[in-house]
């Protein structure tokens, strides 16, 4: 057999063997055996010497190109193999995808704090402060500022913890804007204020009455504020909150500290205006009062209401998101419980 | 109020649904609660005639009744009502109708003998028992005697009228009466009306020679008197029975329902006295005197008050004025001289005399809000004229007038400018004259300039401001633009203060508690628990009930309470947080100072065991953790450190640390003490409560880069033992003391008290870590620094370093 036909048999036996090989250790021998110092390529190349010189170069070219293809062979095969054991292992490694995420701590902002907040952030976009100030309240303040004197019968309206007979709870945060009022310098521009805060009735607490609850009142005093502004803040609110399909209407109403004074009724949520049980059939439900700050309110201010005015509006986050999540028992606003407190994770 | 729509109907020439007109009502004055069609629901109920009566053989109060219903044939009705007599025209509800609260009615058989039908009280169609005259409330109705048998029963009861049931504003008192509420439909719709006016048919002798009556202004700016005699007492004709239920109230006798009819229709309230009654001829309008009593119409007795207003004869009071007249004299079987009294009574009397006694009744409600002074007469005659026409009386000449003071109109200006530019809108000229004129207002109209003059009716209309809600509502709210308010800019952004509250929030949140909002009002109890500084409770005057009584000084128990709620539902992993105030009070102040705190408390486990991972009960140190995080967040400026407290009655002795930044205390955390957690059916529950004022107010670090050392760092290890008392703290201030240069951090890995260590000792071991910002270590410095701190260990605190 010639070194060439010996070669050409190495080559065939090699590959055979190197496709035979099924694990890493068995290619590894392979190698050794093929291309080894004491290996068959080696070893005719070693009886080279034997050769005409002319015939030499020819059979070197041709045991190279043997060992290269029996190389490239062995690092095809080892890179098979190799990805066969990490195929193999990966498919050890295969998980459940739908067993549940492992749990990790996370807190929700109560829900009335999440839409106090969505108000706030909308009127200080329009260039409104947020105020809050005491919930206990001197009886000047909460009612005598707001117009509403001793023996007032609006009075009866909200009935009043009181804790002296001047000293109360809060039953409004109004209270703040006659605060404010007092000192605001209007050489400096105008007042627009939101005062978002927790007030105090004496009610008996059922699913629609809670001695506590929440307020964000809103007031804008300049010199050329018009009903149609308030009009137009109102619907902002509304879309704001609610969305654009809510509309806004305005109904006469009596507040002692407005004059004119209107009550807010919102696009009914449960039936979109088609008429329903929860607006008894009027597609109209009712979300706020408003109204046009009273002279008097003013005055008591030490404000001129012959150059200055503007608008007053308060809000019930409570029943705001009463509403907007149809949640039918006010107190659960107040028990905290878990379950409750967690129901409202949409953020943004 | 509930306003008749057919009432409406006669003076005002109206082509609208009762629900629109409602709606337009609601839009344009005052809220409506209800629109009410009486017959709405029922079916089938006739007039019956009842043709013969006989007794049941089986029972002793049923009758077998033969009753025509307009068909050829009588049907026979079991009825068992006591007042059922042949000759009666009767309400029947037929086979297959329907009557009240939806029930139907078939033939049946009742002990035996068939029945087709039922024969029916006023009850049983609907009407509420307060409003059935009393002569039938226990029994069936008798219809009148011109009935046609077989006709639907509704016309003959009224029950097809639409009752507008409105919901009046203290302001609008002129809305409690069909005149006043006419008035307004006028300028709603633009349409005339067309009201009557009484005229009084006098007789006998003159009023001045058989009554006088003495006055006090001050309690009454009106008073005045008729006197009709040789009255004829009995019922009222149907068309005045059903005004007076269809707005609810029950009718009495003619003299009685005529003073009710007039104060439905011009909103003035009246009173009829038994003039017979009367202790002598003279009547006094006064102030009740102390020990006086009264027994009033209802039967009640009440004690008088020196601020109630009285109507008194030469005995003593006959009258609560304005609320309620006295039984002694009032209307009864054999009256025939009646004293009709129509006045005015100071507001905020008979509100408080009302609150007083308990007693709202719809004179009251009208007096507080006050009636049409410029009507009190007229209101009068027109009662006269009606007992002389329906009741045979005879109006004696004259009326006694004890005080007469009418207010004048109020005479308002306001420029159509002025009008604009609050409204919002471009109205002409003759658009606002126009719409005051049609609310019955006087106009006069100079340049750009409205002088209004304000009927007195109106009584809630003084200043230029009231004119623009008349011009706005009757205008139309909807047709006002929606704009935003223009003019010099402002800025809006959050105080330092509200920022950080709502940086407190967002990461106690973001360690994983949930946000309550409690109430502040408490118990005495709870209010003075887990004190952070010595106050005085602030109490409600008059509490609702014990729960909701103080005012808290603490956030904890409203977090306790909340846990306790959950718990008793069997929800078990509670973590909470809650921001809010607590109200600590000065000896001698009646006003608490409020102060922002921040609590938490959790319970259970803050994580859930999960299919890969166990629950971790929390524990003091997980607690720990989250405020450190939280005090990290909030950026105060000085070292926090936290110093055993074993002294708060309500928390775990050796479980509880004061937290203090750079020397000063701001809260507290630990476990809730066993015996308190109980108290509250709470388990073991961690809490803190910071003062959240306090961490407003310290200075902060702002953030600040530091370079990133590229230079590799070193660690150490060191382990050692201890005495017991002493504290992590101490170690970990005298290595970082002690540490050197290059000592970046110190880390405690293990604490370990268990049997391999001598008693009274326990085990600490710490990582120390080296580097240094501009040059690689070199190891034998560390070797040196950390030699150092070994024997500093050993020498100053004891340890025995291993
Ligand atoms: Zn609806």
């Amino acid at each position: 057999m010639s070194l060439k036909d010996k070669l050409s048999e190495l080559r065939q036996r090699g590959l055979a063997d190197i496709k035979q090989s099924t694990d890493l250790k068995d290619v590894n021998q392979v190698r050794v055996q093929l291309l080894g110092k004491k290996g068959p390529i080696t070893e005719v190349l070693r009886g080279m010497r034997d050769l005409d010189a002319a015939e030499r170069p020819k059979v070197g070219a041709f045991a190279n190109e043997i060992r290269d293809d029996l190389t490239a062979a062995l690092t095809q095969r080892k890179a098979e193999l190799e990805q066969a054991v990490l195929n193999a292992q990966l498919a050890k490694e295969t998980l459940d995808v739908t067993l549940p995420g492992t749990p990790v701590a996370k807190g929700e902002p109560h829900v009335i704090q999440q839409i106090v907040d969505q108000i706030e952030d909308l009127f200080l976009g329009m260039g409104y402060q947020v105020l809050s100030g005491p919930e206990v309240e001197e009886d000047k303040y909460n009612f005598e500022m707001m117009n509403l004197p001793k023996n007032h019968p609006a009075r009866d309206m909200q009935d009043t913890f009181y804790i002296t007979k001047d000293i109360l709870m809060r039953t409004q945060t109004s209270p703040m804007q006659a605060r404010t009022l007092e000192k605001h310098d209007f050489s400096k521009g105008p007042l627009k204020m939101i005062s978002p805060g927790v007030v105090y009735r004496r009610d008996t607490d059922d699913p629609t009455h809670s001695h506590q609850f929440h307020q964000v009142e809103g007031l804008v005093i300049d010199k050329h504020i018009t009903m149609a502004d308030l009009k137009g803040t109102l619907q902002v609110l509304a879309h704001e909150l609610f969305g654009d399909k809510f509309d806004v209407r305005l109904r006469p109403s009596y507040f002692p500290f407005t004059e004119p004074s209107v009550e807010a009724d919102i696009t009914c949520f449960n039936c979109g205006g088609k008429g329903c049980k929860v607006c008894k059939n009027t597609g109209w439900i009712e979300v706020l009062g408003a109204g046009m700050v009273h002279p008097n309110v003013l005055k008591m201010a030490g404000v001129d209401p012959d150059v200055y005015g503007g608008f007053a509006f308060g809000v019930g986050p409570d029943r705001f998101a009463m509403l907007k999540y149809g949640v039918d028992d006010i107190r659960n606003f107040y028990l905290n419980d878990v379950r409750f407190l967690t129901q409202f994770t949409k953020k943004g | 109020m509930k306003i008749s729509y057919n009432w409406i109907k006669e003076y005002l020439d109206l082509d609208v649904k009762p629900v629109d007109l409602a709606e337009k009502i609601e839009r344009t004055s005052v809220e409506v609660d209800d629109v009410i069609k009486p017959s709405d629901g029922l079916k089938k109920i006739v007039v019956g005639h009842v043709l013969s009566v006989e007794a049941h053989p089986d029972s002793d109060h049923l009758h077998i009744c033969q009753v025509d219903v307009g068909e050829a044939e009588p049907l026979q009705i079991v009825c068992g009502a006591p007042n059922i007599a042949e000759g009666q025209n009767v309400i029947v509800a037929l086979p297959g109708s329907r009557i009240a609260n939806n029930v139907k009615i078939k033939k049946s058989k009742m002990r035996g003998v068939p029945s087709a039908g039922m024969i029916c009280a006023l009850q049983e169609i609907g009407f509420s028992e307060d409003v059935v005259p009393k002569a039938y409330v226990e029994g069936i109705y008798v219809l009148p005697e011109d009935a046609t048998p077989g006709d639907a029963v509704y016309d003959y009861l009224g029950m097809n009228d639409s009752l507008i049931d409105l919901d009046v504003t203290p302001n609008r008192g002129d809305m409690l009466s069909l005149y006043g509420t006419l008035h307004d439909l006028a300028a709603i719709y633009d349409k005339p009306i067309d009201l009557d006016h009484p005229a009084v048919k006098e007789d006998g002798a003159a009023i001045d020679d058989q009554l006088a009556v003495h006055v006090d202004e001050t309690l009454s700016s009106q008073y005045r008197m008729r006197l009709v005699k040789n009255l004829k007492l009995g019922p009222s004709p149907m068309w005045l029975q059903i005004r007076l239920w269809n707005a609810g109230m029950r009718p009495i006798n003619n003299v009685v329902d005529i003073t009710n009819y007039i104060m439905l229709k011009y909103g003035q309230p009246l009173h009829a006295f038994d003039y017979d009654k009367f202790a002598g001829e003279d009547v006094y309008v006064r102030t009740a005197k102390a020990g006086e009593k009264l027994t009033t119409l209802d039967e009640n007795d009440h004690d008088l008050d020196e601020n109630d207003i009285v109507i008194a004869d030469q005995k003593g009071p006959i009258a609560l004025a304005g609320i309620m007249g006295g039984l002694d004299a009032s209307i009864h079987d054999g009256t025939t001289t009646v004293a009709i009294e129509s006045a005015v009574f100071e507001h905020d009397h008979i509100r408080k005399a009302a609150q007083r006694h308990n007693l709202h009744t719809d004179a009251s409600q009208r007096f507080e809000r006050g009636v049409n002074q410029a009507g009190v007469q007229e209101a009068l005659d027109a009662a006269a004229q009606l007992m002389n026409e329906l009741a045979d009386g005879e109006v004696q000449k004259g009326s006694v007038v004890g005080s007469s003071n009418i207010p004048e109109p109020a005479v308002i200006t306001i420029t159509l400018p002025h009008v604009n530019a609050i409204l919002g809108t471009e109205l002409t000229m003759d658009q606002v004259a126009h719409i005051l004129e049609s609310l019955g207002f006087k106009v006069v109209i100079s340049a750009e300039t409205l002088t209004v003059t304000v009927p007195v009716r109106r009584n809630d209309i003084h200043i230029p401001a009231d004119l623009l809600e008349e011009i706005a509502r009757i205008y139309g709210y909807d047709q006002l633009p929606a704009t935003l308010p223009t003019g010099r800019m402002t800025m809006g952004s959050l105080t330092t203060k509200q920022r950080l509250v709502r940086a407190t929030r967002k990461s106690l949140e973001g360690l994983g508690l949930n946000q309550a909002i409690s109430y502040a009002l408490t118990t005495a109890d709870k209010a003075k628990m887990f004190m952070m500084q010595a106050s005085e409770t602030t109490e409600l005057a008059w509490p609702m009930t014990v729960d909701h009584a103080v005012l808290r000084m603490n956030l904890i128990t409203g977090l306790l309470d909340d846990i306790a709620y959950n718990s008793a539902r069997k929800v078990k992993d509670v973590a909470l947080y809650e921001q809010g105030r607590v109200f600590y009070r000065e000896d001698g102040q009646d006003r608490p100072a409020e102060e922002e705190h921040i609590a938490g408390a959790i319970t259970g486990t803050l994580l859930p065991a999960a299919w890969n991972q166990p629950a971790q009960p929390v524990d003091f140190f997980q607690m720990k953790g989250i405020v450190a995080a939280y005090l990290k967040d909030m950026a105060v400026n000085g070292d926090v450190t936290y110093v055993p407290n074993a002294d708060m009655p309500e928390m775990h002795p050796g479980r509880t640390a004061d937290i203090l930044v750079h020397g000063h205390r701001i809260g507290f955390l630990g476990e809730v003490h066993p015996s308190i957690a109980k108290k509250f059916k709470v388990g073991a529950t961690y809490v803190f409560e910071l003062n959240l004022q306090a961490i407003v107010d310290m200075p902060k670090q702002e953030n600040q880069y530091d370079v990133i050392s590229r230079y590799p760092a070193i660690t150490r290890d060191i382990a050692m033992l201890v005495d017991n008392d002493i504290t992590n703290e101490q170690i970990v201030a005298l290595i970082e003391r002690r540490g050197g240069a290059f000592l970046q951090s110190v880390k405690l890995f293990d604490v370990y008290d268990g049997v391999k260590v001598p008693k009274g000792k326990k085990s600490l071991a710490y990582t120390l870590t080296y580097q240094d910002k501009h040059e690689t270590l070199v190891d034998d410095a560390v070797t040196q620094a950390f030699d150092k701190v070994s024997k500093h260990l050993e020498e100053d605190l004891g340890a025995e370093i291993r």
